[in-house]
């Protein structure tokens, strides 16, 4: 019963979803005020609707509703209340659900905020949320309801239906199967919302785009309203990858953190178009250029944002990742189609209205090097691309199944980072506008040396390994470069303002946030870099069974074995397997207990291998228990990683957080209007 | 004559029986000595690691936990031990399951070639753009015209700028 009231409201809300497309369309194409404040209202009671349903649906999880399907798939008996909670996002109907309530929420929240001054993009904004919103609930409605029940024909038949069918009896299993084990981590429970808030805010940014676009106004004003947005959906974004990476470090067992698996990349790829955007709008704000390519850039954005949901959720490209599987891949398809279609079509449309205002004077200039930062990511992306759907096309037109696994990935795309590297040392030196070899040598070569200093010192005393060095140089002329930008700017405030030298960093920071919340940004990304050079260069692994009292030996460290126990618990449905291991150094000294586990999850039938870790900023010893024999306890195998500097990639990650907040952190005073020359100036001015 | 041949025959028997139990024997050491010395895990796994099974998708074969696995990984063991090389266990299992079992597609050319040259349309538009771009400037400075002066950056800079001129 309850279950049909949820799906009821879900329906109202998907109307209500619709109706705000058409009233908001067609009262501003007609000039119909009062329609457009309609849609707006019909868009804000999607959010309560939706709340409501995802209310219903939580409380149906809760209280171990196992007739309706959803709560049979994700949740079972065992589970403790928190993980029948976040079941919610643990399955396909419920992720789809979530998609749409994020959805809502956002375009509600930007309606609610500013609807005055953004009066002529907002019903347009309205339009975009809204067919999102609509395309997602009405998967729901149609396909993959989440409240739809099991019922027994009279055949014997059990299966899902909406609507009781003729001669049927609701069935009601006692236990539900279960959320896949391997998502009960922490970091799998966080993993997917915040991926997903990045990707759904990511929507607002490209609702703006095509607002301007259908409205005419296409300045930047577009750009400096969703500057903020853009950038906290990218901050989602990383975050979620970057979980979704210390979660499969963690959970999965292999020693890594990244597989170039089908579904991470798909995830990947709206960040890396994210990441062009942020950075090319950046040329549009100061000199306003490449406004196409910044539309086109947000459009790829927005349907890589589709694409990846689809990837996750299809099955099409099946996956590691791929735990639900549904016929909802055409529709997908046919969404992102065409959406794509409709809104390169909109900037052919406007294509004279987007002519540069300025020129290039410079392959040197700031907005040059821009655009080759651009064309490199545009690089990493076709790559990946390429590696997605290329099993398709071999499939489609030779037959033969292949897979593209890391070896192809990792060799097609370091040069592209080395690369994305070089100008990140470079580019924050070059001026806007202008920039010759000569400016640009006088105030490169200082850090370059440094690095080069660095680079001799780490041959001569870390490693040989002629990539490894050609990386860690390109590092340190990141990080000098970075600190010297920083460095010299304190040192200018510290003399014209008197403050200290800490003071003054503060400030400074305060005063450009955008800036300098960059180059954080820029610092952690080397951190990142360092964890990464490490673990794909370095890593070693050794495999052996050995009795109790034995020891395995791998890059200088002792692995002692200790002992094994093995006990249920039978209130969560596990069998657990621990291992105690002892790790010394070189020199026999302790270095602590290890603990690699082995849970096996009765209801789903499903081990999961948990690592034991012993962490430093020189490395990280990571043993697995690979297999054990119960009786004897004679033999047990292990596995062993010793993983260089892979900590530095989680420090990264912590400093990249303050980066993104310290750009994205609102400003206390209203945006301050920066004024270019001459066209420009007109352009600002008739715009506030 | 014929005597002697086969005399001469019968004396080859004698050396020949005891080559062929020599043979046999060092054979027979042989088997035992690879059965001591079975191939270790890391040598199994580094043969691993490239290998896909079909069902367990994008899990490298060296860490898949299934037990399928597990047995595709004695299976190599057993090929080592048989004194294989890489490349033919590798092979092995390409013509027992597709080429789909390698991490990587075997035509390599048609896999690095569409996304490389995509990259160098890139780089040759971008640099068709720029030389468009940066040409009618170099007239404009040519035909007397004002140098474009360079683009001022926000106030701040330009005043960060002359503090550290003040310094020198």
């Amino acid at each position: 019963m309850i279950a049909d009231f949820g799906y009821g409201v879900l329906m109202v809300a998907f109307l209500a979803a619709l109706y705000s497309v058409i009233a908001a369309a067609y009262g501003e194409l007609n000039k119909r005020p009062a329609l457009v404040e309609s849609a707006r209202r019909a868009m804000l009671l999607t959010w309560p609707l939706l709340t409501l349903t995802a209310g219903v649906l939580v409380y149906l999880l809760v209280n171990d509703h196992y007739e309706v399907q959803f709560v049979y798939e994700v949740t079972s008996r065992s589970m403790p209340l928190y993980l029948k909670i976040t079941a919610w996002w643990g399955g396909q109907a419920g992720s789809l659900l979530f998609w749409s309530w994020l959805m809502s929420a956002f375009t509600s929240l930007v309606t609610l905020r500013k609807w005055e001054r953004d009066r002529e993009f907002l019903p347009w904004v309205i339009v975009v949320g809204g067919i999102t919103m609509a395309f997602f609930l009405g998967m729901n409605v149609f396909f993959e309801n989440p409240f739809a029940k099991l019922y027994q024909t009279f055949d014997g038949n059990i299966s899902a239906f909406t609507l009781q069918p003729a001669n049927s009896i609701l069935f009601s299993p006692s236990d539900g199967r279960g959320l896949n084990p391997l998502l009960r981590h922490p970091g799998m429970i966080i993993h997917p919302p915040m991926l997903y808030l990045g990707f759904v805010s990511f929507v607002i940014p490209y609702a703006f785009a095509i607002a301007a676009l259908v409205t005419g106004r296409t300045d930047d004003r577009w750009i400096r309203i969703t500057r903020r947005w853009t950038l906290w959906a990218w901050l989602f974004l990383s975050a979620g990858l970057v979980l979704g990476g210390r979660w499969a470090y963690d959970v999965l067992g292999w020693g890594g953190y990244w597989g170039w698996d089908p579904v991470e990349i798909a995830a990947f790829m709206p960040w890396l178009t994210g990441t062009a955007f942020l950075h090319s709008v950046m040329i549009q704000e100061k000199r306003g250029m490449f406004k196409h390519w910044n539309m086109l850039l947000i459009i790829l954005t927005y349907d890589l944002v589709i694409f990846g949901t689809f990837l996750t959720r299809s099955g099409v490209l099946s996956s590691v990742h791929s735990f639900a599987q549904s016929a909802i891949g055409p529709l997908f398809f046919a969404f992102i189609g065409i959406t794509l279609i409709t809104s390169v079509a909109l900037i052919i449309y406007r294509w004279d209205m987007l002519k540069s205002e300025t020129q290039m004077t410079s392959m040197l200039s700031r907005e040059a090097l821009f655009l080759l930062n651009n064309l490199l990511f545009m690089g990493i992306l076709v790559v990946c691309f390429w590696g997605v759907i290329y099993p398709l096309i071999s499939e489609l037109f030779t037959g033969q199944k292949v897979t593209v696994g890391p070896p192809f990935y990792e060799r097609a795309t370091s040069p592209l980072f080395a690369a994305l590297m070089l100008l990140m040392g470079v580019a924050p030196l070059s001026a806007w506008g202008h920039s010759t070899v000569k400016t640009l040598g006088r105030a490169v070569w200082k850090p370059a040396l440094g690095a080069a200093l660095v680079t001799a010192v780490l041959a001569l005393t870390y490693t040989q390994n002629v990539i490894a060095l050609i990386g860690f140089f390109l590092v340190a002329l990141v990080m000098l470069v970075t600190l010297y930008e920083y460095g010299r700017g304190a040192l200018a405030r510290q003399r014209s303002q008197g403050e200290n030298l800490f003071t003054a960093f503060w400030n400074l920071t305060g005063r450009n946030r955008r800036r300098y919340g960059g180059y954080i940004i820029h610092l952690s990304m080397m951190l990142m870099a360092i964890g990464i050079l490490g673990i794909e260069l370095f890593q070693v692994e050794t495999q052996g069974t050995i009795a109790i009292g034995d020891s395995l030996e791998l890059s200088g460290y002792t692995i002692k074995y200790r002992e094994v126990a093995s006990w249920d618990n039978p209130d969560a449905g596990v069998n657990y397997t621990r291992a105690v291991v002892e790790v010394y150094d070189r020199n026999g000294n302790l270095l602590g207990n290890l603990h690699p586990r082995k849970d096996f999850y009765f209801d789903s039938q499903q081990p999961m291998t948990i690592p034991g870790q012993l962490a430093s900023l020189k490395d990280e010893v990571y043993v697995l228990l690979i297999d054990w024999e119960p009786i004897n306890q004679e033999s047990t195998t292990f596995k062993i990683f010793v993983n260089p500097l892979v900590n530095w990639l989680w420090l990264g990650s912590l400093l990249f957080l303050v980066g993104v907040i310290t750009a994205a952190w609102p400003d206390k005073d209203p945006e301050r209007v920066t004024v270019r020359a001459g066209k420009r100036m007109e352009q600002t001015s008739a715009a506030d | 004559m014929l005597n002697n041949r086969k005399l001469r025959v019968a004396n080859y028997k004698l050396p020949l029986a005891i080559l062929a139990v020599l043979i046999v024997s060092l054979l027979f050491a042989a088997a035992v000595f690879a059965q001591d010395d079975m191939p270790t895990d890391d040598e199994v796994n580094k043969i691993a690691k490239d290998l896909y099974c079909p069902v367990c998708e994008s899990t490298p074969l060296d860490v898949c936990p299934t037990e399928a696995c597990r047995q595709w990984r004695e299976l190599i063991r057993q090929q080592l031990a048989e004194g294989k090389s890489e490349e033919e266990i590798k092979q092995y299992f390409v013509t027992q399951y597709g080429a789909r079992v390698l991490s990587e597609p075997p035509n390599r050319l048609a896999s690095y070639l569409v996304p490389a040259l995509a990259f160098l349309a890139g780089v040759f538009l971008l640099f068709r753009g720029f030389r468009m771009w940066i040409k009618p400037m170099a007239v404009e400075s040519a035909s007397g015209e004002k140098e474009a002066a360079p683009i001022p950056q926000d106030d701040y800079i330009r005043r960060m700028e002359e503090e550290l001129k003040k310094r020198k």
